[in-house]
């Protein structure tokens, strides 16, 4: 990837910025969007540097317009992204799940803010975890990953592009206020040290491609419009040719090898991190910028010989359940608390993960202001 | 015809009570709410105001302080007109059963800046129009998404820098034409469209009244310049509104039931014989959003000429 200006070294960046930063490291060439606090930012980086490294920047009209633009591009054959926050992600929703079942990889960023609806747009929150499962309508598998800081903002966001790629299928970056607006030192690594997913393409002649067969690993592989392959995309229930089809039998194999590819792809797509884990008697489950307090008060409490740790979700979905379900067995867990800024969108998840194996908490709390780590010790200690 | 030409409204005849007060968040110099002013004297309080997300809402109403002395809602970005259908109707409903509004039936103003109304906002305002819903949508044009920090929109007219058309060494800032969006509400064969400008008061007013009188949808859009966003000095939004108009880059007319009328044409404000229609440098270098235009002198021919062709239609279409 020689040749564009890529920015490299030691930069102070916020979360938006290294978002939009990421997404060219990942050979995105193609941005839609519409201006949305608090993501705009993103969209306004990218107007500036997509023409740069020779990309293309559309501002559509509205939100439905950006995520459909995106599906277009990507089956033409490039990296596309989109950003956005709450009510333009609950917009984009129908154009998603038309993109989990056509099978088109790319990336949308959801800076959360206050909701529902207009909410608060300039202060954070952490409603939208259930919305990127669930916002588009019918059954569908879903990859959301969800960094915490500036640098992990960079490397999140080239992950969620090789995810995309790797599964073919949408993947949501959700990201919050806190996030996408703060400013930290990040390091910028150069182009072409960063391993990057392409999407696999069809080897066999153009009039025997299947763009909706599985092969070994439930995974199809991906012509771009125009290069000569019949490749017909259709929103409705397909075969492996894309052609629309109502037989009972082909739908239900369909839909499975739509979850099963996600499925199986486990181990590939889960990370999280784990901090003071290794004895820790009472463990914090956190994300995103609530993760931040629970790393502070962690530490403070570990200054004072209280075994806490903290159990940070990068990948949302598809859910951490086995790794969760692990740490609950270890003899020494006793509590899991689930901090989060809604009203217990992942504690539900969490506790069917745990299946009563140890004691489950949340704390929540909905004022749009950080839940602090002075919090998140007084609860320790309560509880 | 004079600003006063309609002779409805004058200085000494203005009502003072102020269904729009002073004291909200906006910008230094900001035109669009010295519009709501204008337009709320113009209605007075028998009415309900239906506004999309954007400037206009943000400032009048930040908890624990709100300038609406009338009934106000806000719901989203795309659906003022739809709100105000859904309003309009409502009332009708009530009155049929006699159950409220029984005398005078109050109006229902939609409002919603250039993005909320040319872009994100269109479906909803075309299907009011459609459905002959008998309201006034004004459209406070300020040429960008100002609320969200100066993202261009279908409004932003050409060589214009925003945040999401940046100008540099390889892009002139917009490169697409301003959307007509008169025309737009003209093609709806809608019994009334204007277009307006706060720097002529009088003439916003009565056009206001008249919109509000008119059975069926009316729609306004008003040039309301924005000093934060156009780079431009405070107090200058006036002036700009003036030599917008004046340089025929926004021309005032109204279309009545498909009749297009010039409200004021710039050929007869000015003593000298040279036409002043097309003459944009002093209206263009006045704002930083055009800076880097200097010396483009092709691009600039490009928008002079583009002014002069639009004139002409619209001469045309008045001489029909």
């Amino acid at each position: 990837m020689a040749g564009p200006k890529f920015k490299t070294g030691l930069r102070l960046m916020s979360g938006n910025e290294a978002v939009a930063e990421g997404a060219l490291y990942a050979g995105c060439r193609f941005f839609a969007g519409y201006p949305i606090t608090p993501s705009t930012e993103i969209a306004e980086v990218l107007a500036m540097r997509l023409p740069q490294v020779g990309g293309f920047f559309l501002q559509m009209e509205d939100e439905i317009a950006s995520m459909a633009a995106v599906l277009g591009a990507s089956l033409a054959g490039a990296k596309a992204m989109t950003a956005t926050s709450g009510p333009g992600f609950s917009l984009k929703q129908e154009n998603i799940g038309y993109g989990c079942i056509a099978e088109i990889p790319c990336v949308i960023v959801d800076v959360q803010r206050g909701g529902p609806s207009t909410g608060m747009p300039t202060k954070p929150m952490q409603s939208d975890i259930m919305q990127a499962r669930w916002g588009t309508h019918g059954d569908h598998p879903i990859i959301a990953l969800y960094p915490d800081s500036v640098e992990e903002a960079f490397w999140e966001t080239i992950r969620a592009f090789n995810l995309a790629e790797r599964f073919r299928t949408p993947v949501i970056l959700l990201s919050d206020e806190v996030v996408g607006h703060m400013r930290e030192r990040m390091f910028l690594p150069k182009p072409g040290t960063v391993s990057i997913y392409n999407r696999r393409k069809p080897r066999r002649e153009p009039d025997k491609y299947m763009p909706y067969e599985g092969g070994a690993q439930d995974v199809p592989t991906m012509a771009a419009f125009g290069t000569g392959y019949r490749f017909h995309v259709t929103g409705l229930f397909h075969d492996r040719t894309g052609f629309p089809t109502n037989d009972p039998a082909i739908i239900e194999s369909e839909l499975r090898r739509l979850h099963r590819k996600v499925d199986r792809g486990y181990n590939e797509i889960m990370k999280w991190e784990e901090f003071f884990l290794d004895d820790a008697e009472e463990v914090i489950v956190a994300y995103g910028c609530t993760a931040r307090s629970a790393r502070a008060a962690v530490k403070r409490l570990r200054l004072r010989d209280r075994k806490v740790g903290m159990f940070r979700l990068k990948t949302i979905w598809p859910f951490p359940d086995r790794a969760i379900r692990q740490i609950a067995r270890r003899a020494h867990t006793k509590l899991l608390l689930v901090a989060e800024m809604n009203t217990g969108q992942v504690l539900g998840e969490v506790e069917r993960a745990v299946a009563g194996k140890c004691a489950v908490e949340g704390l929540q709390r909905l004022d749009t202001e950080m839940i602090t780590p002075r919090q998140l010790m007084r609860a320790l200690r309560e509880g | 015809m004079n600003e006063t030409g309609y002779g409805i409204f004058a200085a000494r005849m203005l009502p003072k009570d102020e269904p729009f007060v002073q004291g909200h968040r906006a910008c230094q110099g900001c035109i669009p709410a010295l519009m709501l002013r204008q337009i709320t004297k113009a209605i007075g309080r028998d009415l309900i105001v239906c506004s999309a997300t954007g400037c206009m809402e943000i400032i009048s109403s930040p908890y624990p302080f709100n300038a609406w002395g009338v009934p106000w809602i806000h719901v989203a970005f795309e659906n003022a007109a739809a709100v105000a259908s859904g309003v309009e109707e409502g009332i009708e409903v009530l009155r049929r059963k006699g159950r409220f509004y029984t005398g005078r039936k109050p109006a229902v103003l939609a409002l919603g800046g250039d993005g909320g109304t040319m872009d994100i906002g269109l479906q909803a305002l075309s299907g009011a129009l459609e459905r002959g819903t008998d309201f006034v949508y004004v459209c406070y044009d300020n040429e960008a998404y100002m609320n969200t920090g100066i993202q261009r929109s279908s409004g932003t007219p050409m060589g214009a820098s925003t945040s999401t058309s940046p100008a540099g060494r390889v892009s002139t800032g917009q490169v697409t034409w301003k959307k007509n969006l008169a025309e737009i509400g003209v093609a709806h064969n809608i019994p009334y469209v204007a277009t307006a400008c706060p720097s002529y008061p009088f003439d916003l007013m009565a056009k206001v009244k008249k919109a509000v009188e008119v059975k069926g949808p009316a729609l306004l859009h008003v040039f309301a310049p924005c000093p934060t966003g156009w780079r431009c000095d405070a107090n200058s939004g006036i002036k700009l509104g003036r030599l917008a108009v004046e340089s025929g880059l926004f021309p005032l007319f109204e279309v009545v039931d498909g009749q297009h009328k010039i409200s004021l044409d710039p050929a007869t404000m000015r003593k000298s014989s040279q036409d002043p229609i097309g003459e944009i440098a002093g209206y263009l270098f006045q704002q930083g959003r055009f800076r880097h235009l200097k010396g483009r002198d092709e691009l600039i021919q490009a928008i002079q000429e583009r002014v002069r062709l639009e004139w002409q239609k619209l001469k045309a279409k008045t001489e029909r």
